[in-house]
């Protein structure tokens, strides 16, 4: 049975006081209760759709700490597959990726079609007449749905639709999602890469406008020493940034930034030759979409966070961020770029290449972030210190991106799913 | 460029040394000298080890100016990542002088990457292809690629320092 509830925040409007327990960040049995009443309760990004283009493309993968496949069938309908055999439990995915029309596990050669039904076993009739093929089909999450090509999972059958859930986030995943005509893709290439450190940590950072100046400095003299000048926009003036509680524990920082934008803001180290291209591009926008949201896709940058932990950042280029706690103190993240399906190659290395300016584990910022979340983990150490503080612009009218309001969105709707009371037909059992 | 004209392993080797002893002991100015003014230094993802950073998502994919300025960045104070500086040391082997092409004298080496860091020891291992260039009598790197035969950055975290 579960233990009853702890403090884990202190939420005072009042006093303008916002704490987190640390103990949220260190503690086992608060990971396992994570799992439960939260991977296991809330929609979990699991891939995009351009990742398996085709009929039979899969790509095996770890989500929530489960080993799943992502696989088209041979229907055209993608499905999340997970990913062991419904005899004895072994992988039957053992490649990363690739096209098949079956997969067949290699313990006892029990074969499931790529829309996971079970097609053949070596000698059935040894079964009794009761055996049931459709029983042994492989299973999969409660729900599986996407939006607008980003492919979620849910175990929770009673969860509301992945639509509901998104939320205020849907609109912010529509200004990514309408850079292309025909559809965004993942780009090849993934980073995995890890921290030492609470997974929630990462998701307060992914948001975080008051660590920019401090943390990236040496990413900001870059800026500075390639021809961008980095004070022609300050990130915490109203009105052209804001961040914003999404509903569901989502939330979002959109602002106006210095970095160049490949779609569409440009930067003299674009190169001069580029700069009419980016005035069509600009054109292009506003006529699909008028001159205010054109503004909006083109000129802003938007860190996005959808709860527990999706991020999508479109910012110098655009990432899917999805990390997942292994213990207390370490995490796994994958990060991939995504760009327009139908992007030319001169466009397409261009943004790589701004990509890797700041983002993921060679750039000139992700790892500085890694490192203050491990410097963060290690200061727990000291239990003595109980609370950490996020009441920044709590008392604030119009909150700035540099306040913190995003991550009390997250911790408030964290903190429900942690303390709430669930109904358990098990509670006899414990 | 004819066989005979490719250096020998003993001058390949001697420079490949050369360069880990100065990035070890972070004489990184010094190993810019190394290099040729249009030198590109890339790490290719680890799912995508043969990739090209054109259309590929790279951890790494410097060019000339970026590489400089990587350089300024890890000498100063704001490379939190490496402030203060990991312990790094490089063990380079098994170094073939494969032949050239237009690009340059192509080479190609094993490591094995130690890097020691607030009591963790973290391990890149890989392969270097390198493209090299002669300037005026002396060699240089005009391209180096460390492939990394790990499947994650895990637990290392990042590539924080010149691998």
């Amino acid at each position: 049975m579960e233990k009853s509830a702890e403090t884990y925040i202190i939420d005072d409007k009042e006093a303008g006081l916002f704490r987190v327990n640390r103990r949220v960040f260190t503690d086992p049995e608060c990971l396992e209760r994570e799992q439960r009443r939260i991977f296991e309760k809330c929609w979990i990004y699991v891939g995009h759709e351009s990742e398996v283009p085709h009929a039979g493309d899969y790509q095996s993968r770890t989500v929530a700490g489960r080993p799943i496949i992502l696989v088209r069938g041979d229907d055209g309908v993608i499905r999340v597959l997970l990913n062991t055999c419904t005899h004895r439990g072994a992988l039957v995915c053992r490649q990363k990726a690739g096209n098949t029309k079956s997969f067949q596990c290699p313990y006892h050669a029990w074969t499931f079609d790529s829309r996971g039904r079970l097609t053949g076993i070596p000698g059935e009739d040894s079964y009794g007449g009761e055996f049931s093929r459709d029983e042994r089909a492989l299973a999969a999450p409660a729900q599986v749905d996407s939006y607008r090509g980003f492919v979620f999972a849910c175990y929770d059958p009673a969860a509301e639709s992945l639509y509901d859930y998104l939320a205020g986030a849907r609109e912010y995943l529509d200004l990514v999602a309408d850079q292309s005509e025909v559809g965004m893709k993942v780009v090849a290439g993934q980073q995995s890469y890890s921290a030492r450190a609470n997974w929630k940590l990462l998701v307060e950072n992914s948001y975080d406008g008051y660590h920019g100046l401090p943390t990236h400095q040496r990413y900001f003299s870059f800026l500075g020493d390639i021809g961008i000048d980095v004070r022609s926009r300050n990130i915490a003036a109203p009105p052209h940034q804001k961040p914003v509680d999404l509903g569901n524990g989502h939330a979002v920082v959109e602002y106006q930034s210095a970095w160049g934008r490949p779609i569409a803001h440009w930067v003299p180290p674009f190169g001069e030759h580029r700069k009419a291209h980016f005035e069509a591009i600009r054109r292009r926008f506003e006529d699909r979409f008028g001159k205010e949201r054109a503004w909006r896709i083109c000129e802003t940058s938007r860190n996005l966070g959808i709860f527990p932990n999706l991020v999508i950042n479109d910012i110098m280029a655009i990432t899917i961020r999805t990390f997942y706690p292994v213990a207390p103190d370490y995490m796994e993240v994958n990060a991939w770029a995504l760009a327009p399906a139908d992007e030319g190659a001169e466009d397409s290395a261009l943004r790589l290449d701004n990509f890797l300016t700041f983002l993921g584990p060679g750039g000139f910022a992700t790892p500085d972030d890694v490192e203050m979340l491990e410097s963060c983990q290690v200061g727990f150490r000291n239990r003595e210190v109980e609370w950490s503080d996020i009441s920044r612009g709590m008392k604030r009218e119009y909150p700035t991106i540099t306040d913190e309001l995003q991550m009390r969105a997250f911790w408030r709707r964290w903190n429900q799913l942690m303390t709430e009371p669930q109904i358990r037909r098990a509670r006899k059992a414990a | 460029m004819s066989t005979d004209q490719l250096p020998t392993r003993q001058e390949v080797e001697d420079l490949l040394y050369k360069e880990a002893a100065l990035l070890d002991e972070w004489r990184l100015e010094e190993w810019l000298e190394l290099l040729t003014e249009d030198a590109v230094y890339q790490v290719p993802p680890t799912d995508v080890p043969e990739g090209d950073a054109r259309n590929t998502l790279f951890i790494i994919a410097d060019d000339a100016v970026r590489i400089r300025s990587r350089v300024k960045q890890l000498l100063g104070r704001f490379a939190w990542a490496e402030n203060p500086h990991s312990r790094t040391r490089r063990l380079i082997t098994n170094v073939r002088v494969l032949g050239a092409d237009d690009g340059g004298i192509l080479v190609t080496a094993n490591f094995a990457v130690h890097r020691m860091r607030y009591e963790s020891v973290d391990t890149y291992i890989g392969r270097y292809d390198y493209k090299l260039a002669r300037a005026g009598g002396e060699l240089k790197i005009k391209e180096r690629r460390a492939i990394l035969d790990n499947e994650a950055l895990r637990p290392h975290g990042k590539i924080s320092f010149i691998l």
